[in-house]
């Protein structure tokens, strides 16, 4: 017995044995997709602060909104807008205003697992919603062979998977289907989780697209960076103007240049189907979420000075994980922003 | 099963009724008392729990009462939820889950206890326990990874063909689903069941088995029905464990079942099971009724988890009073 | 020696062989995952895993020191909060209750089993998290502590039971207390089972990730004490493998051999510590 008190007093002081300086700890909690980009930032910047740590986790966009709101976290992040309930719950909970603040731009991409064919297929907006609305059933369709020609579609049954947990992926596509396809608004709509009228549900990007990988002649949609990661085939979705695009940085930063001259005050805007010849019609901004209020001074100012530090150098590491830089036009609108933050 | 032995009191000096602060003194009342405040702590952590559910899932109760528990659509756009097709998927996926484990791991456990050598049923164990530590994620991705192909190829094939006029094994396979959800359960509660049911064996005294023994029955006969029935209590506790276990296990079933909240017959179609969609939508859930229905679920699950317990108690009463009787 | 016999000895042995093979069964697919894990992950199990920080994706040479040490911590305290609590309640059950408040307790323990992990770290989330408004080692370990309890719990109560009445009644015989006879004979003679039980509920909260998510939450740095956000191998291990990267995949899979080989060490030092003069025969 005196043998094992010994052992668990060793192992109660190593709990509290890494006891250096006091560094700054600041909590972030939120998107999932962007945590590669923010993981890379947050280390960077702390090797140039050694005194501020900030930590992040990717616990999803709602539960970011909801533990930014109860205050158990510094800062949240999402990629899907929070909306006016939400904003005004934040109010209500915590007497001041919750800031957006757009950090990157990601895409979605259709990636596909198709007998015979091995180039990327052209998706025109009513091919994509007819299939998830499960109207379109078969590869060979006019709807999807009419863009295809000179590509041979087999005769078989689509299998249509999408994403079973929540996510701003999810959000992103249904934003999209939402504004291309009347039907789909009313039947289904836009958000993190949807009724799916058909198809099978994989969880994470992951999910999906081991699904599509093993189920052939299947259709699932992931995140960008996933795909070129992974060297997942994905196929090239029509824009507003008509041309069939291949989502790559440039195109996912037309798409946000478009947007840029209407940026509203706050941030929150859907940049899916945008105009530009060259525009990825399925890209999206992630946003950090900041208090207006923050009642630590240490906190506040090694927040207020990330993100000017994120805006300017910060944006150099986008490219390089596959996530598009913000235009120039919404970094300027945010650095003025960022004086809101008191 | 021995419940407690209350007849047995510490004999002390005196005897008689002795006064509470005397039998404090004794240092059995302290523990007793010490014990019992445990014990109950149990209980009412327990009740704290359902209480927290309960209350925090007071929207979708006003909302749609008991309609929640046969409405098959969840449409979190609509807010609209109910709760049947992820019971079902709960149940079929547990009950495959079960019917695949308990043969293999009372089976195993039975070689491990009474077969294999010492040594051997030692180190075999320690592996074995390891499984259980396996977290989730892992399991899903394996599932992924390897059952699903498997369903697909080789396990689909083979049932399908000669037995597909079953309601059970009717339609196409996507890999995922039912019945590649109950393999993947299978798997994760097999630790239990052996474990569990392997200790239970060893600790049957040796005189039983000798006695059958010695009237002649054969090395299977003894054990089979001499042993196991003696250790019955014990293993149905370990059945209990794993069928908790497979009716909570989030990750690695949301994996490999499809996700899809549908209602079907066949086990190779995809379906869902409520702590699969708790562990999927929880997180990214925003709005109150959204968030409450969920929690909702799991009030449900608590349900059904009390019920399948109390089904299961009445069961082995009925076959305690029915079967034979053994000596403590 | 008739037709009767052999048929009897026939099934006997083919039930015994088939036993085997169950065994067999379910050792190989434990095999099947540890040779998964090493041949995805073990080139990634190196000194850099075991004594650097997580480092952002494409940089080479990160670790998990911190998770280590974060599960460590976590299981460590997660232990001496949800064994005390089911040990002596089952002993309670066992020795001291009648049969209604046993079957209570027993009730309430296989029902606080079957909860969805991702409910108990919802519940913990509230109780301990929301009201100090901020994540801790604390919370983490109240969340898998009492997932710790069930089982705990029911196996002591099943195994001081199964103590046969002659070592009680040859203590009190010898005019042991009830207690005295408790603590020194009934329960050295069932703790081989008690403690495979604690093992048990201790390897299954080791792997558990939903749980954590809200309340030890997560931390690329050391976390100090036991009051703050700390990271643990389980959601490293979901992070990283429903990540993009392949690097981060294996780092995943050799999280998991990590994880393993952890339990196995807390296994084989907490019985050799514990079977130091405890002698009991088997059987």
């Amino acid at each position: 017995m005196k043998r094992a008190a010994m052992f668990l007093g060793a192992v109660l002081a190593l709990g509290l044995l890494v006891w250096a300086q006091n560094p700054l700890l600041i909590n972030g909690a939120g998107a999932t997709f962007p945590n590669p980009i923010y993981s890379k930032w947050f280390d960077v910047y702390h090797q140039k602060n050694a005194n501020t740590q900030f930590n992040y986790q990717p616990v999803g966009s709602g539960a970011g909104i909801r533990q930014v709101t109860d205050g158990t976290v510094d800062f949240g992040a999402t990629d899907g807008p929070m909306s006016d309930e939400q904003l005004k719950a934040y109010q209500d909970k915590r007497g001041s205003a919750i800031l957006h603040f757009p950090t990157v731009l990601g895409a979605v991409v259709p990636t596909y697992n198709v007998q015979g064919v091995t180039g990327a297929l052209n998706f025109t907006p009513e091919a994509l919603a007819g299939i998830y609305l499960g109207k379109i059933t078969k590869w060979n369709d006019p709807a999807i062979a009419g863009a295809n020609k000179g590509v041979s579609l087999p005769a078989q049954d689509i299998v249509v998977v999408h994403r079973s947990d929540g996510s701003g992926t999810t959000y992103i596509w249904t934003d999209y289907l939402s504004k291309i396809s009347d039907e789909w608004k009313s039947k289904v709509n836009r958000s993190t989780s949807v009724n799916w009228p058909v198809g099978l549900g994989g969880k994470g990007n992951e999910g999906v697209t081991g699904l599509v990988k093993q189920t052939p002649d299947s259709i699932g949609y992931v995140e960008l960076i996933y795909a070129v990661q992974n060297n997942i085939p994905y196929g090239t979705v029509k824009n507003s103007a008509g041309s069939f695009i291949k989502a790559d940085l440039a195109s996912v930063t037309a798409a946000a240049a478009g947007a840029a001259k209407e940026m509203p005050a706050d941030f929150r805007v859907s940049i899916t189907n945008a105009s530009g010849k060259t525009a990825y019609p399925i890209s999206s901004f992630t946003w950090l979420l900041i208090p207006s209020k923050i009642q630590d001074g240490a906190k506040r100012d090694a927040i207020k000075a990330f993100l000017k530090w994120m805006l300017a150098d910060g944006q150099a590491y986008n490219e390089p994980l596959s996530y598009a830089k913000l235009p120039k036009e919404v970094v300027e609108k945010e650095l003025k922003a960022i004086n809101q933050v008191q | 099963m021995a419940t407690a032995n209350p007849t047995l009191q510490s004999p002390g000096p005196t005897v008689g009724s002795r006064s509470f602060f005397a039998k404090l003194k004794e240092g059995d009342e302290i523990a007793r008392l010490v014990t019992f405040v445990f014990a109950a702590s149990v209980v009412l952590i327990t009740l704290l729990l359902v209480y927290e559910l309960w209350v925090n899932s007071v929207l979708p109760r006003q909302k749609f009462g008991l309609s929640f528990f046969v409405t098959q659509v969840w449409d979190p756009v609509m807010d609209e939820y109910g709760a049947l097709p992820f019971v079902y998927g709960t149940l079929v996926t547990s009950v495959v889950a079960l019917l695949i484990a308990v043969p293999l791991g009372i089976g195993a456990s039975i070689f491990l206890a009474e077969l294999a050598p010492p040594r051997i049923s030692d180190t075999l164990q320690f592996f074995i326990d390891l499984l259980a530590a396996v977290p989730s994620v892992i399991y899903g991705l394996l599932g992924i990874f390897t059952v699903v192909p498997l369903m697909r190829t080789v396990i689909y094939p083979a049932l399908n063909k000669p037995l597909g006029f079953l309601p059970i094994f009717k339609g196409p396979s996507y890999g995922v689903g039912f019945l590649t959800a109950g393999i993947v359960l299978a798997i994760m509660v097999i630790p239990y069941i052996i474990s569990v049911s392997r200790e239970v064996l060893l600790s049957v005294p040796r005189d039983q088995r000798e006695a059958a023994l010695a009237l002649g029955s054969t090395r299977w006969e003894s054990t089979w029905k001499v042993v196991v029935p003696f250790a019955r209590t014990g293993i149905m506790g370990s059945i209990f464990l794993a069928l908790a276990r497979a009716l909570g296990e989030t990750m690695a079933v949301t994996m490999v079942i499809g996700n899809t909240p549908k209602i079907s017959a066949s086990l190779f179609a995809p379906g869902y099971s409520i702590a699969a969609v708790i562990a999927n939508e929880f997180t990214e859930a925003t709005g109150d009724l959204y968030l409450q229905s969920l929690i909702g679920l799991g009030l449900v699950l608590f349900l059904l988890t009390f019920v399948l317990n109390g089904l299961a108690r009445i069961l082995i009463i009925v076959t305690t009073q029915k079967g034979s009787k053994v000596a403590n | 020696m008739g037709a009767r016999l052999r048929w009897r000895k026939f099934v006997s042995n083919f039930m015994l062989t088939m036993t085997g093979v169950c065994a067999f069964v379910s050792v190989i697919v434990l095999f099947l995952i540890l040779g998964y894990l090493v041949f995805n992950g073990g080139t990634s199990v190196s000194w850099n895993f075991f004594t650097k920080l997580p480092t952002p994706v494409g940089e080479t040479g990160g670790g998990m020191a911190n998770a280590i040490v974060g599960s460590a911590k976590l299981l460590l305290a997660a232990s001496l909060f949800g064994v005390p609590i089911g040990f002596l309640g089952g002993i309670y059950m066992a020795e001291f209750s009648g049969s209604t408040i046993a079957s209570i307790v027993r009730y309430s323990a296989d029902l606080l089993n079957g909860v969805p992990s991702i409910v108990v770290g919802i519940f913990a989330y509230s109780l301990v998290v929301l009201p100090f408004k901020h994540f801790s080692t604390l919370a983490g370990a109240f969340a898998l502590g009492l997932m710790m309890i069930p089982i705990t719990l029911r196996s002591t109560e099943e195994f001081l039971g199964a103590v046969p009445r002659m070592l009680r009644e040859g203590a009190m015989a010898l005019g042991a207390s009830k207690w005295k006879t408790i603590s020194t004979v009934i329960v050295p003679a069932a703790y081989r089972g008690i403690l495979t039980a604690i093992l048990l509920a201790l390897a299954r909260v080791a792997g558990e990730t939903a749980p954590l998510l809200f309340t030890a939450f997560g931390n690329r740095f050391w976390s100090k004490g036991w009051g703050q956000p700390t990271a643990s191998l389980p959601v490293m291990i979901y992070t990283y493998a429903v990540s993009p990267y392949e690097d981060w995949h294996r780092q995943a899979w050799a999280a998991g051999l990590v994880l393993l080989g952890l339990i196995l060490i807390i296994n084989i030092l907490a019985r050799t510590i514990l079977s130091r003069g405890i002698a009991v025969p088997r059987g």
